[in-house]
């Protein structure tokens, strides 16, 4: 029982790495690309410290497994929010079919100024009437 | 025991190849990082399987100082490119 649920686990999270590198590979843009990344290698990390712990069952092993798996889930969506606004920043192009980019009536890429939703009602109106075109 | 880890083991070594593609190919620099990012998550689980393997415990301690550095890694090229790096590279 315990080899098979090791075994399942192993496999899953191996899996799960390569979906997220097929991911990285395919997909057309870097924000979709980090959604790849960020959660399916997180997973299939945590699956495998998981049968890591299953397989040694001591309880220094367990906890540094946990430990593993805990910093990874704490620092993987820090890192990648730091990567994407630095992305976005550095003027990276979003897909070319992107339906949606919020910021950008807001954000002044030259100046590096963020205004709020008020002090910019025309471009934000300007967004809204080439949505409705579509 | 051993197909499945050396199953797992081909599977993870064709996800590094793959974002190996990435980093190779990647328009912009941010991609590359992340590209780097996720190398870095698949070899730390990789370390686990092989500890798995070999029945080394201490083999984990490897894989905490790899997801560290891969974290400090990541902030330290976002705060270059925040600073402003090459644009296009």
């Amino acid at each position: 029982m315990n080899e098979i649920v090791k075994e399942g686990l192993i496999l899953v999270g191996a899996l799960f790495m390569l979906l997220a590198a097929l991911g990285v590979v395919r997909l057309p843009d870097l924000l979709t690309r980090m959604h790849a990344t960020t959660k399916a290698a997180t997973f299939g990390v945590t699956l495998i410290m998981l049968a890591v712990a299953l397989h040694f069952a001591q309880v220094a092993v367990v906890a540094r497994a946990f430990g593993v798996i805990l910093f990874i889930m704490m620092t993987a969506p820090v890192a990648a929010h730091v990567i994407g606004r630095a992305g976005y920043f550095v003027g990276t192009r979003l897909w070319e079919r992107t339906l949606k980019d919020e910021l950008r009536p807001h954000y002044d890429p030259l100046t590096h100024e963020l205004k709020s939703g008020r002090e910019c009602e025309r471009n934000a109106r300007y967004g809204a009437e080439e949505d409705a075109e579509r | 025991m051993t197909p499945i880890i050396l199953l797992s083991l081909v599977l993870m070594s064709l996800a590094l190849c793959l974002a190996f593609v990435r980093l190779f190919r990647g328009p912009s620099l941010p991609d590359r990082v992340v590209a780097l990012e996720l190398f870095s998550s698949i070899l730390v689980g990789m370390i686990g399987v092989v500890a798995i393997a070999t029945d080394v415990a201490s083999l984990l301690d490897v894989a905490i100082v790899m997801a560290l550095m891969a974290f400090m890694t990541s902030i330290g090229f976002a705060r270059f490119l925040e600073r402003g790096g090459r644009r296009d590279e």
